[in-house]
């Protein structure tokens, strides 16, 4: 065994310092941890402005519920990938997760930009109210993807860059969800841009920096 | 749940069946009891499930057998012979880490070689970082080729040496600060690891070494 020679010191010295550890629980009841704080935050939301105007705006515009349904799906299914890929020996192929639910939220978002040909009569948003959008998107985002990198540094992310995109996708989706909650308006192409933007600013933010919060881990 | 008692069965499943397997989970009373019928990969899963809840013997024996399949993983991402000692401290420090991210239903081998690969592949980034600061030979020779002759070569060997004897009459502190920092470019944080002291503590024994060094040479304060 010559080659384990050189390292018998630090096999030892490992030994030394071994305690019990409390291991990680499975990533799919960490998602559901995390989910746990975008529910509460979506209660308070529904507190605050009802129910009602999303269900109207959802009845006349069946293609805003679809993109709802596909920002939540992102939400759920970016985070689980996440958490997948933050345990070691995990198969790459999870970072895939979330594309069918992004596709559904970003397609049926689309249809949104030919919304004052389809229904000319629709309140649609102006620029003004588009920044509201941006603001609110980008502000939720920081502390869900602050949860999530803090959740992360705790497993071993040997992707930290992949990682930190799926974060951003999960918590700029989770964003985008709670947004429907409260959103006055509907999709018209100024919009639907701003949302792109705040997306992309988000996850973009995540890999730059989220990258290196979780390489350090 | 005996299927789950020595991890067979479950290895390679999806967490999605976690769900039904996770929480249930039992750990056995003694995991270094390895069974004859067990694969070398089911062996190791026990060993670890047993370091997680503290037990040394079977850690000690995880470790050591963990040695070749981390050669093996370093190997296949194509770091050389003499490199591949480096990747095994990296990766062993890295397991020690992170040992509470296996879970014991779960393939150890697939876990470990995830981790030495990464490792393999950091080392191999670095090793590439350095060489490209490295000055081609060729143009090496062209700009000094009067400098390469064979006395300048004795002369740079006795330089080599003499600094050699110096660094190993150093304190043992300040010597493995510059054999960690300085000789083998690790960062603060891995020298750390490796040498069971504070970043703080090695900053100042590298410094001191320095200095030490300095002033042996040239005579400066």
């Amino acid at each position: 065994m010559s080659e384990l020679r050189p390292h018998e010191a630090l096999i030892d010295r490992l030994g030394t310092e071994l305690v019990p550890v409390r291991r990680l629980l499975p990533p799919w009841l960490r998602t559901a941890g995390w989910l746990l704080t975008v529910v509460a935050i979506a209660a308070l939301l529904v507190m605050h402005y009802g129910i009602q105007p999303m269900r109207l705006r959802w009845a006349a515009t069946p293609d805003l519920a679809w993109a709802g349904l596909g920002a939540v799906a992102t939400a759920i299914s970016g985070a689980w990938a996440a958490f997948t890929l933050g345990v070691p020996g995990r198969s790459r192929a999870w970072a895939w997760l979330p594309l069918p639910a992004a596709v559904l939220w970003i397609g049926a978002s689309g249809l949104g930009c030919l919304r004052t040909w389809i229904a000319p009569g629709t309140e649609v948003a102006g620029l003004h109210q588009s920044a509201d959008c941006l603001l609110f998107i980008i502000s939720f985002s920081v502390p869900l993807s602050a949860l999530l990198v803090i959740l992360l540094r705790r497993a071993c992310p040997l992707r930290p860059v992949r990682t930190a995109v799926l974060i951003g996708l999960a918590s700029a989706a989770a964003s985008a969800s709670l947004l429907e909650i409260c959103h006055a308006y509907d999709s018209a192409a100024t919009d639907l841009l701003t949302h792109a933007a705040a997306v992309a600013f988000v996850v973009a933010v995540n890999a730059a920096m989220g990258g290196r919060l979780l390489s350090k881990a | 749940m005996s299927q789950a008692l020595t991890a067979n069965g479950l290895l390679g499943l999806d967490s999605g069946l976690c769900l039904r397997t996770g929480p249930r989970r039992i750990v056995p009373v003694d995991f270094t009891e390895a069974r004859d019928s067990d694969s070398p990969d089911q062996r190791r899963a026990a060993w670890m499930a047993a370091a997680q809840a503290g037990d040394r013997r079977a850690y000690e024996k995880l470790l050591a057998d963990s040695v070749a399949l981390i050669r093996a993983a370093a190997r296949r991402q194509g770091v050389a012979p003499d490199h591949l000692d480096d990747v095994v401290q990296e990766t062993l420090i890295t397991v020690h880490r992170v040992r509470h991210t296996y879970d014991p239903a779960r393939s150890y081998d697939a876990w470990l070689t995830a981790i030495a690969s990464r490792r393999a592949i950091d080392a191999l980034r670095s090793r590439g970082r350095r060489d490209s600061r490295e000055v081609h030979d060729e143009y090496a020779f062209d700009s000094h080729a009067d400098e390469g002759d064979a006395s300048s070569a004795t002369e740079s060997d006795e330089r080599a040496q003499r600094l050699r004897d110096a660094i190993a009459e150093l304190p043992p502190g300040q010597r493995e600060a510059i054999e960690q920092l300085g000789l083998r470019e690790r960062s603060l944080s891995e020298a750390a690891e490796l040498t069971g002291r504070n970043t703080g503590a090695l900053k100042v024994n590298l410094h001191r070494a320095l200095k030490a060094l300095r002033e042996r040479f040239h005579g400066e304060p």
